[in-house]
This record gives C-alpha cells, sequence and structure tokens, in this order.
C-alpha cells in the first residue's frame, strides 16, 4: 500500500508532502506525485514521528473488566502513539517471561501499536527478591524496562543490584520514587489543601528523597536510572544536579502533572485521585520548564484505567490513577505548545524521540526522513474538543478531562505504512 | 450555604447565629416535662454511622425525636456495609426509603460530601475522617457563647492532635467566623505541615498561652499515635501538654474548660480538671442535642432550607 500525504508540516515545518510505500517513507518534497497511492489530504496539520509511551497500564491479564490489551493499545492509536510500555503490576505480575510475552503476543494480534512489556524488578513486586530479569530480556518481548511501578524499589540494596544487574542487557530501572514509610496512607499531595480537607498528605520529600538516592547510587554503579512520573519542584532540582554530573539519569512526567493542581481535590471527587498526586501551581510550572529544557526528558501518560466501582467512592477508598492517551499530546499542546515553551519538534523529542531511546525501542523516535519507519502521527492543532469519556476507546471513563475543551485532536496514525487511525477514527 | 451541612467554613457568620439562636430557644423545651415539638412530623431522619460513636448517635436521635421526626438508625456493623456494600448502594437505599434527612459519621474525610451527589435530602456531617465535625463545632460555640456571654473577641486555646481532628478543623473555622481568636498548642509533630495558612495562630508551648486564654479546649489524644512517633509517651504528652490543676490555675478566673469527650483521664486532662466547676464538659453534651435539634430544624423544617435563606419557614 502507497500513501501520499499532502501538505503536512513535517514537526510544525513548511508545508511538503511525504510518500510512503512499503511501511517506510519514500520520499519527502513539495508536489510529489505516485500512482495509484492514497492520498490524503493534511493540509494544516502536524506530522509528528509516532509517539511512544514510556508509561501505560494496560490491565491484562487480570483486570480486564477496567481495559485489555486491545483496548489500551486502541486508546494509544487515538492518542497519536505508535509505541507504548505496558507496566508490570498485572495480575498475575509481569514478572516472567511467560507474562511478559503473553502481553507482548496480545499486542502484536491486537495491532493498533506496538507493545513493549515492562518486566517487574522484584517478584510479585513485593520488594524482597529480584524477579528473573534476564529471563525476561531474552524473551520473545526483549524487554529493556523494568519497574515496579505502583512499588518504589525502596530497598536500597535491592535498588542498586537491580541496577548494576541490568546492566548487562541495555536495560534500565524506571524506578517509582516514593518512600514508604513517608507515604504510609497518604491520599493527596501534603500541603494546605491536605491538611483543611483531612487528607493524609504524600510529602513532596518523599519522592525527592529516592531520587537523589538513586541518582547517587545510578552514578556509582555507572547504570541508567529512568524516574518515573516526577511531580514536584524538588525532584527537578536533584535531576538538574544529576544531570550536570553527567550522570545516565532520565526522567519522565505526566501530562496530568503538567495541568492539574491539588486544589481540584477539594470536591473529593476521586477522579483526581493519583499517585503521585497533583501538586501545587509552583511544582506544575517548574515541571513544565524542566520538560522544556530538557531536565525531565519525556512525557509519559501513566495512563491508568479504573473501572467505576473503583473510582465512584469515597475518596480514601478509591483507586488511584487517571486516563492518559487519548489526551496527552492535545495537554501537551496546551501547557506547552500554546504557552511558548516547546515548539513541534520538541515535542517529537519529548514524545518520540527521547522515550524510544531511553526504552531502546527499535523501529520508533525516528525523525521523518526518507528511509525511516513511516510510523508517524498527524494531528490538527486547532480543532478543539471537548472531552467525554463516552467517546474514548479505553474502556474505563476516568479522565480528569472530563467537560474540558482540549486545543487539538489526532486525525490519523500510521504504525509501519498502515493506518491504525484514520480521520479520527480507529482502523 | 446549600440544604447540605458538610463543613463548618460553609457557614457565613448570620448562619451560624441563626443556628445558636434557634438552638437557644429550643433549648427551652429541654427543660419542660414533655420535650417534644411537632415540627418535623412525618419527616425521617436516618443516622448513618460507619463508625462507632454512641454520644453522637443518640444526641443526633434525640434532637430528631425530640421534633417528632422518625429516626431509623443504620449502623454500619452487621449491615450490608459490612458485606461490601458500597456508599454509593448504601445511599440510594437511603434514598429509595425516602430519608429527608441523613446524617453520616464515616471514617473517611470527604464521605458525607460524596454522599450528597446520591441523595435528595439533606446530609449532616455528624463527623468525617480527619476533616469536619461541624455539630461539634456549633455545640462549642454555644457552649462558650452560654458560659462567657460572647465569641467576637474570645481568645480560645485548642490544644492537643490538632493533625487527626476534625473538632480542631470545625472549631478554627468556625470561630474564625464568629470573630473569636484562636491558637492552638500541639507538638509540631501533630499540627498539619501548612497550619500556617489556617486563621488562627500557633504555639508549641502550653504554658505561655494559657494566661492569655479564656476557653481552653483540650482535644482527645490517641495512645496508638505514639506508636507512629508523633510523641515519645504518655507521660511526656501528659507533662508537657496535658491540662492539671496547676495549669488551670494559671488561667484567668473566668476562663472555662472544654472537651469534645470521649476523654482520657490522666493523659490529655486531669480528673479533676475535668469534674471542676469550670468544666463545661458535661454541659457541651446537653447542649448538643439543642443544637442538632437547631440543626435539623432549620435544614428539614421548612418548605424550603432556611439556613442561607432569606426567611426563615415554619414556626417553632
Amino acid at each position: 500500500m502507497t500513501h501520499l500525504i499532502k501538505g503536512v508540516r513535517i514537526t510544525g515545518d513548511e508545508p511538503t508532502d511525504v510518500l510512503i510505500k512499503d511501511g517506510l517513507i519514500a520520499e519527502t518534497g513539495r508536489g510529489l506525485d505516485a500512482e495509484g497511492a492514497e492520498v490524503l489530504d493534511a493540509d494544516g496539520l502536524i506530522a509528528l514521528p509516532g509517539l511512544v509511551d514510556l508509561h501505560t497500564h494496560l490491565r491484562e491479564p487480570g483486570r480486564e473488566d477496567a481495559e485489555t490489551v486491545a483496548t489500551g493499545t486502541a486508546a494509544a492509536a487515538l492518542g497519536g502513539f505508535t509505541a507504548v510500555h505496558a507496566m508490570a503490576n498485572t495480575e498475575p505480575v509481569a514478572d516472567t517471561a511467560g507474562v511478559v510475552e503473553q502481553v507482548w503476543r496480545l499486542g502484536a494480534e491486537a495491532g493498533h501499536c506496538d507493545v513493549r512489556p515492562v518486566g517487574a524488578v522484584t517478584v510479585g513486586l513485593a520488594g524482597e527478591r529480584l524477579a528473573e530479569l534476564g529471563a525476561m530480556a531474552e524473551s520473545v518481548a526483549a524487554v529493556r524496562v523494568f519497574s515496579d511501578d505502583g512499588m518504589c524499589v525502596s530497598d536500597v540494596l535491592l535498588m542498586r543490584r537491580a541496577l548494576e544487574y541490568v546492566k548487562a542487557f541495555d536495560g534500565v530501572v524506571a524506578q517509582h520514587a516514593q518512600e514508604p514509610r513517608l507515604t504510609e496512607g497518604a491520599q493527596m499531595n501534603e500541603g494546605e489543601v491536605s491538611g483543611r480537607l483531612g487528607l493524609t498528605g504524600w510529602p513532596a520529600v518523599a519522592e525527592e528523597a529516592i531520587i537523589a538516592r538513586d541518582c547517587l547510587l545510578a552514578a556509582h554503579v555507572g547504570s541508567r536510572l529512568h524516574i518515573c512520573h516526577v511531580s514536584t519542584a524538588g525532584s527537578v532540582e536533584i535531576l538538574r544536579w544529576a544531570k550536570s554530573k553527567g550522570w545516565q539519569v532520565t526522567a519522565e512526567v505526566t501530562p496530568h502533572h503538567l495541568l492539574l493542581t491539588d486544589d481540584l481535590v477539594e470536591g473529593y471527587d476521586p477522579i483526581y485521585k493519583v499517585n503521585p498526586p497533583l501538586r501545587t501551581a509552583e511544582d506544575v510550572t517548574a515541571l513544565r520548564e524542566a520538560l522544556a529544557e530538557g531536565i525531565i526528558d519525556a512525557v509519559a501518560t501513566d495512563h491508568a484505567p479504573h473501572s467505576v466501582e473503583d473510582k465512584e467512592t469515597e475518596w480514601p477508598a478509591a483507586a488511584m490513577g487517571m486516563l492518559g492517551l487519548e489526551t496527552a499530546l492535545a495537554v501537551v499542546q496546551r501547557t506547552m505548545v500554546d504557552t511558548g515553551l516547546l515548539d513541534w519538534a520538541g515535542v517529537a523529542d519529548r514524545m518520540a524521540y527521547r522515550p524510544a531511546a531511553i526504552g531502546r525501542v527499535a523501529g520508533h523516535g525516528h525523525p521523518l526522513r526518507p528511509g525511516a519507519p513511516a510510523s508517524l502521527t498527524l494531528y490538527d492543532p486547532a480543532a478543539p474538543v471537548t472531552v467525554d469519556p463516552a467517546n474514548l476507546a479505553s474502556k474505563s471513563g476516568n479522565t480528569p478531562y472530563r467537560g474540558m475543551t482540549l486545543p487539538g485532536r489526532v486525525v490519523a496514525t500510521l504504525l509501519r505504512g498502515v493506518p491504525t487511525v484514520s480521520e479520527g477514527k480507529l482502523q | 450555604m446549600n440544604r447540605h451541612l458538610i463543613s463548618a467554613a460553609d457557614l457565613s457568620r448570620d448562619d451560624a447565629l441563626l443556628v445558636l439562636d434557634t438552638a437557644a430557644e429550643l433549648a427551652q423545651i429541654g427543660g419542660r416535662s414533655i420535650k417534644k415539638l411537632p415540627t418535623l412530623r412525618g419527616r425521617t431522619v436516618v443516622n448513618l454511622f460507619f463508625e462507632d460513636s454512641t454520644r453522637t448517635r443518640i444526641s443526633f436521635e434525640a434532637a430528631a425525636k425530640r421534633l417528632s421526626a422518625d429516626v431509623i438508625n443504620f449502623s454500619a456493623k452487621g449491615s450490608s456495609v459490612s458485606k461490601g456494600e458500597s456508599l454509593k448502594d448504601t445511599a440510594l437505599t437511603l434514598q429509595a426509603m425516602g430519608a429527608d434527612g441523613v446524617v453520616i459519621r464515616h471514617h473517611a474525610s470527604g464521605a458525607p460530601l460524596t454522599l450528597t451527589q446520591w441523595v435528595e435530602g439533606s446530609v449532616i456531617n455528624a463527623g468525617d475522617g480527619t476533616h469536619e465535625h461541624p455539630t461539634q463545632a456549633l455545640l462549642d460555640a454555644y457552649t462558650m457563647r452560654e458560659r462567657l456571654g460572647r465569641l467576637e473577641g474570645l481568645r480560645v486555646t485548642i490544644v492537643g492532635d490538632v493533625l487527626h481532628s476534625r473538632v480542631a478543623r470545625s472549631n478554627v473555622a468556625l470561630l474564625h467566623t464568629l470573630g473569636a481568636e484562636v491558637t492552638l498548642v500541639a507538638p509540631p509533630t501533630l499540627l498539619p505541615v501548612a497550619v500556617g495558612s489556617w486563621p488562627c495562630e500557633i504555639d508549641y508551648a502550653l504554658d505561655a498561652v494559657l494566661p492569655k486564654t479564656d476557653v481552653v479546649m483540650m482535644l482527645r489524644v490517641q495512645r496508638e499515635r505514639m506508636s507512629a512517633a508523633f510523641f515519645p509517651s504518655a507521660r511526656e504528652y501528659s507533662r508537657r501538654y496535658g491540662l492539671d490543676r496547676d495549669r488551670l490555675g494559671r488561667m484567668p478566673e473566668h476562663a472555662i474548660v472544654m472537651h469534645p469527650g470521649p476523654m482520657n483521664r490522666g493523659m490529655e486532662i486531669a480528673a479533676e480538671v475535668a469534674d471542676s466547676p469550670r468544666s463545661t464538659i458535661v454541659d457541651q453534651v446537653g447542649n448538643g442535642v439543642s443544637v442538632r435539634m437547631a440543626v435539623l430544624y432549620l435544614l428539614l423544617g421548612g418548605a424550603s432550607p432556611a439556613i442561607g435563606g432569606d426567611q426563615r419557614e415554619g414556626e417553632l
């Protein structure tokens, strides 16, 4: 199948045509013509390399009532993603080659985007002994990112060993930075709002202390370290310092931490309950600036579907997490592009190039040039959409953006030349 | 203000004074041989208690019954809740039964507010987690006004586990609204980190504050807080923050001692202080019924909500 995309602005550059053949970008330039090609008029659209998410919860196996690999990857494609990392906190936990291969196979069968399973660092996410990281790395799933996400690898010796061990297969440990003793029973950001609402606080220092410790560990053993969903201004300062030393530390931020703040908790609506919690406006500003500067490398969604009954309840009993895949790019446009902090080339870098590099994702995260895989997304930055959970492909509806108007929408997504989304619809 | 009572901070000064004045009128019937008014006849009040609290429940029950409401007591223990029923399903059940008012006590902060989206009747917060207990604050304000004649400019010192206290939160909000000057005294571990933004003063030392205090309110301190390192021992807590006879002696002659109960005698309050004539602890219990009658009357009594409305409806 041959596709000719007419008049598209690659990462925001001047309009050009893109010819796609055999899954690759064959040619770019003005006035291209190709017999028999399916022509796509992309006037006004931005082309970005297929987005790569480092942090997705697909819930399968175990919680297929909330999401499946098929529905979650459909949501990903609709959000412009061509590869997602499926977090390990499934039931059973993705801590063996068998489970990661199952998730990988389900992704391949669904075909909406590439699924890169994340392997658990410790058996059952229990934080006691290392899972068989090598077996997961050597499996068909070729795991390179290891994380106990949802749980922090808080045992400092275990963390050191994990960081060292994954060097053998170029892996990276993605740390959910949450000091457990400082966050027992934690419900929301510790600050003015938590004190008033009588909800147990999740202090910024519980994140920052672990990040500082792990940066020092990574430096000591010469390993790669990735920090999941950075949420505080203090974390940014520690990362800035670690990067200034030349240490191999990378970090991600979620779209919701770039936009939402802890005062939203005032109505006790669990739609805003997430871990790490929504922070203050000062934190949001610091995170945006850090992403613009590159101190934070990537945007990652932490897409966390939850069933209605896990959210429609009193706040402390509700599950933590919110949807993110289908709204991520529009939230990034609103918080980073429309504010002038990042241009579209910057968005491509933070949402495709760098996450692909961190996850060692082959075939993704390449500039849209002749010879590169034709995995890309076409985005209309001037098509405001009001978010309606009923219109989302995710099996769950726990989006914090319900009723909010976001500035743009994904028009099409191609995975190796094959449309997974066309005219805003799943193919 | 809406038709619910969730937070003391939702009450305007006029709302709060209306509750206190109404309570004062209603208190008079407590002295009659027949302690009953027909005001809420045919109305149903559900006491929905997810946490054991006999004293608060019977106070609300007595209040509703004195206003002739039908009272249903729903306790989570041994009920459908202990079999895993969600708050929403419980709420829908009450709604189907036609509850005009739901008095809720819940271990989760925010549960009363969450409940309001599922029931049409008025929701009255009878204590939610570590958030608020607005009727306690109202009865405390009532007691202070009754004993000392005013609230404006009154110097109120609240001592103890502010971090976990719904009584403290509601009192700070309400007393600020009513013009009192509140000082919180606690070990720093038992104060919220951002307490500096609250409309009150903060002190770590009780002795310095007592001479400038008209009302001292001792909060219950749970001994199990020791295991979470909030303070080293019950004895040390008692030495530094307990109200004993010596400390009582440092307060002005007219100053009163309050406690929301239940007390830990010998911990935050010495028995001789609790039993002294300056203690209002027993008054507080009696006043609780009057204040809760006023709240039920004002929220359920009229054709439209009375609190916050332009005028009161219904007759006393």
